[in-house]
């Protein structure tokens, strides 16, 4: 089929789920004109569309929402919009002058020339490789996000008796989802000494069904030829190491994982951009603008959030100054490095500028209770909870920055008390 | 004798510990909530606590063989395995739009049931 796509586009977005289509949206507002989102799924909307819980929107449309209903909404503005979307099509490279080549299901190989793109390609689920569980390997175990696609859009169920290793919370959630289609959870077993999930949905999905959590405890091993037959648990110690000598055996036929998430940077890598370990992510400025010149990044694949509205916040921005790239206009680069200091796994932006109000995003390394935030000496903030899995957004006002003259900018956390 | 409840506030990412001093049925006293959406929430939780329920339903000749539905308010807690009892009987037809009423007052809470997405049909596409 002949293919009603352009050759050129201001702005071509890699990935249309919230990251990407909020970045459509930016790109529109901020004046582009030919904007196309590229998606490899059959639709629009991402990993929302199989996030049949509610709890999305609460910040950006102050009301509960669940995520194909917050998804509905990005892709009917997109449209309203005349952005195009291009799905069931797989970006394979961008070259460093940005000319993009997509696969597509329907139009076969495709080129577009971009002025400016954006990365939005999201993340993927650590698997069992990640943790080298030792075992067999049977069907039934799988990551928990494939177990909600199976049973939330597909109609299957992934097994009769569950245990879930890891209490992030697409693991919580799918520990409810799965007891409600008649599944029976037997637990679900948590390395940390403490849940990496947001506490509601510790009390909703575990508490309200009598669904067992137990922390600083691992799988073993797993056993069964063909399919998974039981697990043996194992309590761990204060460095992660089990403690083989007090194990015990529970009987189930699936095992799911939710071990944490991994933005999915293929394209990012390929491209050579600046990488920073601490989110798995591209280095960005603060207008989200990677390494390389005219492509940006943003939502999962920048780093992973536990909120999609602070991924609509953050791709908005990034599709605005994708946009101000597109048509000619370039800001003065950053002038301030911004440094992860004491108790901070990550920070981004990694620099910062004085012009504008800037938006930070950070995590702790540890639960900490009663601690104080401070900025080089420029901005103070006390908290009186930090948890590694609730994502900080701070916003910095142009005053705080405009009379810093140093290069670097360290932000530590001093905690009053350790959890 | 006063008696005593604990529960966990999930009023927002504090979570605090709340223990309440119940006498004859009756809420005395919220200790530990550090603000006061954390009494709201201990008062409504132990008169009558209430859940958004989500799941699915079958769906036929759609672009996904299951559509996401949910209850249009909160429905009592013990009322939940009644209520997806009652939908996993149902079964509808595509194409199907967000917010449609799948099922008026289901298991008799009063309450509706409406689709969380648009379904298209399938119209010879791959459902994958």
């Amino acid at each position: 089929m002949k293919s009603p796509l352009r050759k050129k586009y201001d702005v071509v977005i890699v990935g249309g789920g919230p990251a990407g289509l909020a970045a459509a949206l930016g790109a529109r507002q901020a004046g582009a004109e030919r904007i196309l989102v590229v998606d490899r799924e059959i639709e629009a909307g991402g990993i929302l569309n199989q996030c049949i819980h509610s709890g999305f929107g609460l910040h950006y449309f102050k009301e509960e929402l669940t995520g194909p209903e917050y998804a509905e909404r990005f892709v009917r503005s997109a449209l309203a919009d005349s952005i195009e979307i291009i799905t069931d099509s797989y970006v394979l490279d961008i070259s460093t002058d940005l000319q993009l080549e997509v696969v597509s299901g329907r139009y076969g190989y495709l080129q577009f020339k971009a002025r400016a793109v954006v990365l939005a390609m999201g993340c993927r689920e650590r698997t069992r490789g990640a943790i080298r569980t030792p075992g067999f390997r049977p069907a039934g175990v799988m990551t928990a996000g494939l177990a909600q696609k199976m049973v939330n859009m597909k109609g299957l169920l992934p097994g009769r008796r569950v245990a879930i290793l890891g209490s992030g919370d697409i693991g919580l959630i799918m520990a409810r989802r799965l007891v409600l289609e008649g599944c029976e959870v037997v637990g679900v077993y948590e390395l940390q000494p403490y849940s990496n999930g947001l506490t509601r949905n510790l009390v909703q999905c575990l508490d309200d069904f009598d669904i067992p959590l137990h922390l600083s405890t691992t799988v073993a091993f797993i056993h069964g030829r063909d399919r998974v037959e039981r697990l043996t648990l194992a309590p761990v110690d204060m460095k992660c190491n089990p403690d083989l000598s007090r194990t015990r055996d529970v009987a189930c036929d699936t095992l799911l994982l939710s071990i944490g998430l991994i933005p999915e940077n293929e394209l990012s890598t390929r491209l050579r951009l600046r990488m920073d370990p601490a989110t798995g992510g591209p280095q960005v400025a603060s207008n989200l603008e990677t390494s390389l010149p005219g492509v940006f990044a943003c939502g999962n694949v920048l780093h992973v959030h536990d909120l999609v509205d602070f991924v609509s916040e953050e791709s908005l921005r990034a599709g605005r100054f994708a946009a101000e790239v597109a048509r000619g206009l370039r800001r003065p680069g950053d002038n301030i490095s911004l440094q992860a200091g004491e108790n901070i796994a990550s920070c981004v932006p990694q620099s910062l500028s004085p012009d504008r109000e800037q938006v930070v995003y950070l995590r702790v390394k540890r639960p900490l209770k009663n601690c104080l935030l401070t900025i080089g000496d420029r901005y103070e903030k006390s908290f009186r909870v930090m948890i590694p899995s609730e994502m900080i957004r701070l916003t910095l006002a142009p005053e705080v920055l405009d009379r810093y003259f140093g290069d670097n900018l360290r932000i530590d956390i001093w905690p009053q008390e350790r959890v | 004798m006063p008696e005593k409840k604990n529960l966990i506030c999930i009023g927002c990412p504090m979570s605090c510990p709340l223990e309440l001093v119940i006498v004859e049925g009756e809420i005395q006293v919220v200790i530990g909530n550090d603000c006061k959406r954390g009494e709201t929430y201990a008062r409504q939780e132990y008169r009558a606590p209430c859940r958004m329920l989500s799941t699915t339903i079958a769906c036929t000749a759609g672009l996904w063989p299951r559509l996401p539905v949910k209850t249009a308010a909160a429905i009592p807690k013990e009322r939940i395995t009644a209520v997806v009892q009652a939908l996993h009987c149902l079964e509808i037809t595509a194409p199907v739009l967000l917010g449609q009423v799948i099922q008026e007052n289901v298991a008799d809470t009063g309450i509706d049931v409406i689709a969380t997405r648009n379904m298209p049909s399938l119209q010879g596409k791959n459902n994958r």
